[in-house]
């Protein structure tokens, strides 16, 4: 678990997992830290789209950034 | 807003779909199967020889995967990938198939059949809707079927090329394929356009029967259900306009109204396709994109069809056959046995 700035920072690694596993993931370590910054790897296009809705629907800000293998979501509670 | 173009596009494919399996009835389809993944597959299964009752080498499979294959290259996301747990995902293919027989529809037919008034279409969603239900249950306590991995680009092609050599069978019918008797179809080039059409569309969208109830009740998003409400909807107000509407639990066509396992049976599809990630149809799309993983959830439904149709499972209009249920208590046990033996711990 990272410490960035004082804020606590989770990680899920979804890659691999195809949808809604990686939506169910996050879902998990959202309700499990509340306010927490949330770090998500998916691979596919699906699963990035599934999961920033999913947080943005939950109040998260989505930060996506391009990896080698799919994408590194930052999800920023507001 | 990104969000706001894609229900709009979800939206339109829906209304396109609907509009286009109700058509394809009057066109020369059977009736209140204007698509039917299960049937569809189930028929091709026939026409290679794999079971003698109903056969054609149906067109709108074809065009399915070939669209989503087109369109998955086109927009990038074509990834060949697989290994996450393959033979559970042929069983529960097999069973789904098996479920959708007894039914006599799978999730996209369960639509069709009550937009044409078969209110045993009815029966179906609550079934599907209470097999999803479950399999939610069964997702949060951690229920994953694996990771897969990317792989050799082979792998990705074997579903699309597969589907080439259906249209080259159908061109050139070898000895093995039975021409006399076959199901009643539309003209093949408008079947084969439907489906490359839906294909592409679906592909773009994410269109699925199953995963439109699951993400309503998962995780309250409305994105992937209105695209299965619009298709009901359009495909209810075209065939109000084409006379195609028999309200009625009786005497529907290619239907039985034995409530407990129409029931029973489309708890087996809801669950087994929650499993799987998608209903049939999705299945058939991400096997265009190259997601081995769901080619093999194919060829298990196709061996599903062989097995009920060889094994008399499958229903007919005069009702469930003697085995049939047997063999939906027997899914639903397989199901619930990986579902809560498949889990990581949360």
């Amino acid at each position: 678990m990272p410490n960035v700035k004082g804020v606590t920072m989770i990680e899920v690694d979804a890659r691999g997992f195809s949808c809604p596993i990686p939506v169910v993931k996050t879902q998990k370590a959202i309700e499990n830290n509340p306010g927490s910054l949330l770090v998500v790897l998916v691979e596919s296009t699906v699963s990035k789209e599934n999961v920033s809705r999913m947080a943005q629907s939950k109040g998260y800000s989505v930060e996506v950034e391009e990896i080698v293998d799919g994408f590194r979501l930052k999800l920023i509670p507001s | 807003m990104q969000w706001s173009r894609q229900l709009v596009l979800v939206l339109v494919t829906g209304l396109g779909f609907g509009v286009v399996a109700s058509l394809l009835v009057e066109w020369g389809n059977p009736p209140n199967m204007g698509f039917c993944i299960a049937c569809f597959l189930r028929d091709i299964t026939g026409a290679i020889g794999l079971h003698d009752k109903v056969h054609y080498l149906r067109p709108e499979p074809v065009g399915l995967v070939l669209g989503a294959f087109i369109a998955a290259i086109a927009f990038g996301e074509f990834r060949a990938r697989g290994g996450s747990s393959p033979l559970v995902r042929f069983l529960l293919g097999a069973f789904v198939m098996i479920g959708a027989l007894v039914f006599l529809g799978c999730p996209v037919r369960a639509l069709l059949r009550l937009a044409g008034g078969d209110l045993n279409g009815l029966t179906a969603l609550v079934g599907i809707v209470c097999g999803v239900l479950v399999g939610i249950f069964l997702l949060k306590r951690g229920f994953n079927l694996g990771r897969a991995t990317r792989t050799f680009a082979i792998s990705g092609w074997i579903m699309p090329v597969l589907m080439v050599g259906v249209i080259i069978l159908a061109i050139f019918t070898p000895w093995f394929i039975d021409q006399e008797n076959r199901a009643a179809h539309a003209a093949p080039a408008v079947s084969l356009l439907a489906g490359l059409g839906v294909g592409v569309l679906a592909q773009r969208t994410r269109l699925c029967f199953v995963g439109g109830w699951r993400d309503l009740f998962l995780i309250r998003d409305v994105h992937l259900f209105a695209g299965i409400a619009a298709f009901f909807v359009a495909a209810f107000i075209c065939n109000l306009a084409l006379g195609h509407v028999t309200w009625g639990f009786v005497g529907q066509p290619i239907a039985h109204d034995d409530h407990l396992w129409n029931f029973l049976s489309m708890v087996l599809v809801g669950l087994g396709a929650t499993l799987l990630g998608g209903c049939p149809l999705r299945q058939l799309i991400l096997s265009g994109e190259g997601d081995a993983d769901a080619g093999v959830t194919i060829l298990g439904l196709i061996v599903g069809a062989a097995v009920a149709h060889n094994f008399f499972l499958s229903s007919s209009p005069s009702g469930v056959s003697d085995w049939g249920p047997v063999a939906v208590i027997a899914g639903l046990a397989f199901m619930f046995a990986v579902g809560f033996l498949m889990r990581d711990d949360v």
